[in-house]
């Protein structure tokens, strides 16, 4: 197990809960989205969401990505945690679709975490994070 | 063409480096062979019977003198000295130790080449029209937008995990030397009434074991909104894709399974919120990126006179040579079809004479085309006989472009851990077989297409005459199929009924090749016979 975390905000303590359990209950702040459900069910609540997880059942599902992109993109802000099967090298693209936790199930070596997010200082287009894509840069 | 900024410099190196990092966290045990597996594949290598398999990148098909002698001192330094180009206008090496990968990924990045996404479930290499920037019959050069497409697409955060792999063609010509509707998402270069340019849009094409020609999703996509279309498409896949069985996961199956309609409705809806993200890149890349397009600075005045008073030489060029957008110039085919030879493969030494020719004679320009032979796009017909005795020498001038000895074949089992059944051996028989050059001319154009399973890397279901090889009770086993095209009239192919053995299959080809010559009127190729009158009369040659 490692967990992860970039963000400054104190890590939020209610458990998640299910979708079909949010939608039945919208007061909840936590909710789990598991591969395969519609994020943007989640849209309406955004305002007071602050922790939404995804979950990666086996890396190589890679839908993850884009809920988490489309959350952001409709301007999500709370932490959004990619939960399972997340590899070191998953990492990077995680972030820059907008994750800002990380709670694998295997053990991630620090050392590697830090390399790989990292080792390209630049980027070819843009995502939902900050970094400015090659071509802003070669047009100034 | 293109060339790499420090920006670009900066990615392949880059990628050098963590791939290099991989390799050492795989030796070291942090992770096990199958975490290790996409990693490799995203660097294009495999793991085949005998060794690993490398495929290096040649964006769009199209490369120089330098990289051409780059790539062959690596097939003598960590290879056998060859290497092999395949029907998406790369070039692979068979013979690849693991540990040595990331030194040969280093070696390519000195001369702007790469591995990155030519295999995995990855967005995959672009591939073009091999003419293009020659072709006498293009709108404009596809290229700036296949090399604009290549940047948005690499290491693209969303679309690094898809359901399967994603591949992507750009022509402009009216004339398809792409295979284009065999594609998951197709782009032809139009022009609409007020003169701009755009895309029309065909997606969910693809061959494999569920074959299915690309729909037209769009009749025109203003150009600059290439990206957006592409991420609403990937989107749409990524997120409804089944995940559940790796043979129904390409995005072929889910247009189909959702229907051209809907799935152009959901694609649409998604276009929406990427154009109001604004990630396009905007015209000034475009214009930055096509300044390396501009057409190389071909003489004025020259003679379109060809001095065939050479019969070999003549041949050669009746076969070899396609109409140039400049007068005096020319497109110089080079066949990798050697009769009896493996389709595709080049020796080092081939490689450093084309090389030397590509920078003498064409401008330092070479491209690989997807039927697996390679192209000088400008060479002065004043020069096309120099050039032809070169090829000659270096026994690269055999003149059968789109004849039956032209075949597009797979590694089949002589290298591939997928295959059921060898295709070299049967393709050099069927060569063999058609040797006779008299014989050839006669028959016209055949495009014979051989795989040697059904994930179809040998395009079969495209082949005029297609071939598969199956297992069939721990024998291998070739059906024949008929009437495909991978060109603009686009067909698939039909089988012909129960399968035979490699003997069999080479007298079944043949037959199917007389009863032809039998049936065709004046000025009919294979292709149009068999559309006029259908399978049957061949079935009834080849079954009897």
């Amino acid at each position: 197990m490692a967990n992860f975390r970039y963000r400054d905000d104190q890590p939020h303590e209610e458990p998640a809960v299910t979708l079909d359990a949010f939608l039945e209950q919208p007061d909840a702040t936590a909710v789990r989205l598991e591969a395969g459900e519609d994020a943007r069910r989640l849209i309406p609540f955004l305002g007071r969401l602050q922790l939404i997880e995804i979950s990666f059942p086996r890396f190589r599902d890679g839908r993850g990505f884009s809920s988490a992109r489309i959350l952001r993109e409709a301007g999500y802000e709370g932490e959004l945690r990619a939960e399972g099967d997340v590899l070191i090298d998953l990492l990077f693209f995680m972030r820059r679709c907008g994750f800002d936790s990380f709670s694998s199930q295997h053990s991630l070596n620090p050392a590697d975490v830090e390399a790989a997010l990292n080792r390209y200082s630049n980027v070819y287009q843009d995502a939902t994070d900050a970094a400015v894509p090659i071509w802003k840069l070669r047009h100034g | 063409m293109y060339q790499y900024d420090k920006y670009d410099q900066g990615m392949v190196d880059a990628r050098v480096e963590e791939f290099r990092d991989q390799v050492r966290r795989r030796i070291a045990g942090d992770i096990n062979d199958d975490q290790f597996k996409p990693l490799r594949l995203k660097n294009g290598l495999y793991l085949q019977l005998h060794a690993y398999m490398l495929r290096v990148a040649i964006p769009y098909g199209t490369f120089n003198s330098l990289q051409m002698r780059k790539l062959a001192d690596i097939a003598r330094k960590y290879d056998r000295g060859y290497g092999h180009f395949t029907t998406r206008q790369n070039i692979q090496y068979n013979w690849i130790k693991l540990e040595e990968a990331p030194d040969i990924l280093a070696e390519l990045a000195t001369v702007e080449m790469h591995a990155i996404q030519t295999s995995g479930e990855s967005i995959r290499n672009i591939s073009a029209d091999q003419y293009a920037g020659a072709a006498a019959d293009e709108i404009c050069d596809p290229r700036p937008w296949a090399e604009l497409i290549r940047q948005a697409t690499t290491f693209h955060p969303e679309f690094s995990y898809l359901p399967r792999k994603f591949k992507i063609a750009v022509i402009s010509a009216a004339e398809d030397r792409a295979a284009l509707r065999w594609h998951d998402c197709a782009l032809r270069i139009v022009r609409n009434e007020a003169g701009e340019e755009g895309f029309e849009v065909y997606a969910g094409g693809g061959m494999g074991r569920t074959p299915f020609i690309a729909y037209k999703i769009r009749d025109f996509l203003p150009a600059q909104q290439i990206f957006s279309y592409l991420q609403a498409i990937l989107r749409v896949w990524n997120l409804h894709a089944r995940r559940d069985n790796i043979h129904k996961q390409r995005m072929k199956i889910l247009v189909h399974e959702l229907g051209e309609e809907e799935f152009r409705r959901q694609v649409e809806e998604e276009f929406q919120t990427f154009l109001a993200l604004g990630t396009d890149f905007p015209q000034a890349e475009y214009d930055r990126i096509a300044e390396y397009f501009t057409p190389p600075p071909f003489e004025a005045g020259l003679s379109d006179e060809i001095d065939r008073s050479d019969p070999d030489f003549a041949l050669w060029v009746d076969r070899q040579v396609a109409e140039h957008k400049a007068p005096g110039y020319a497109i110089a085919n080079i066949s990798l079809k050697p009769i009896g030879g493996i389709a595709g493969d080049i020796s080092a030494d081939q490689m450093d004479i084309v090389a030397d020719l590509a920078e003498r004679y064409s401008f330092d320009e070479i491209r690989a085309t997807h039927a697996q032979n390679l192209v000088l796009p400008h060479v002065r017909k004043a020069d096309l006989y120099a050039v032809w005795q070169a090829l000659d020498a270096a026994e690269l001038a055999d003149a059968n472009l789109d004849l039956i000895t032209d075949i597009i074949a797979c590694p089949g089992l002589d290298y591939c851990t997928l295959a059921n059944a060898r295709s070299i051996p049967l393709a050099q028989k069927i060569s063999e077989r058609f040797a006779d050059m008299e014989r050839q001319l006669d028959i016209g154009e055949l495009k014979i297409k051989i795989s040697g399973c059904i994930n179809a890397c040998g395009h079969h279901h495209a082949g005029q005459i297609g071939i598969l090889g199956v297992d069939r009770k721990g024998t291998e086993n070739y059906q024949l199929l008929l009437g495909g095209s991978g060109a603009e009239d686009t067909s698939q192919a039909k089988i012909t009924g129960p399968g035979f053995d490699e003997a069999g299959i080479v007298d079944a080809v043949e037959r199917t090749v007389e009863r032809y010559r039998e049936l065709r009127e004046p000025g009919e190729r294979f292709l149009d016979t068999y559309r006029r009158v259908g399978l049957d009369p061949f079935k009834e040659a080849i079954y009897g």
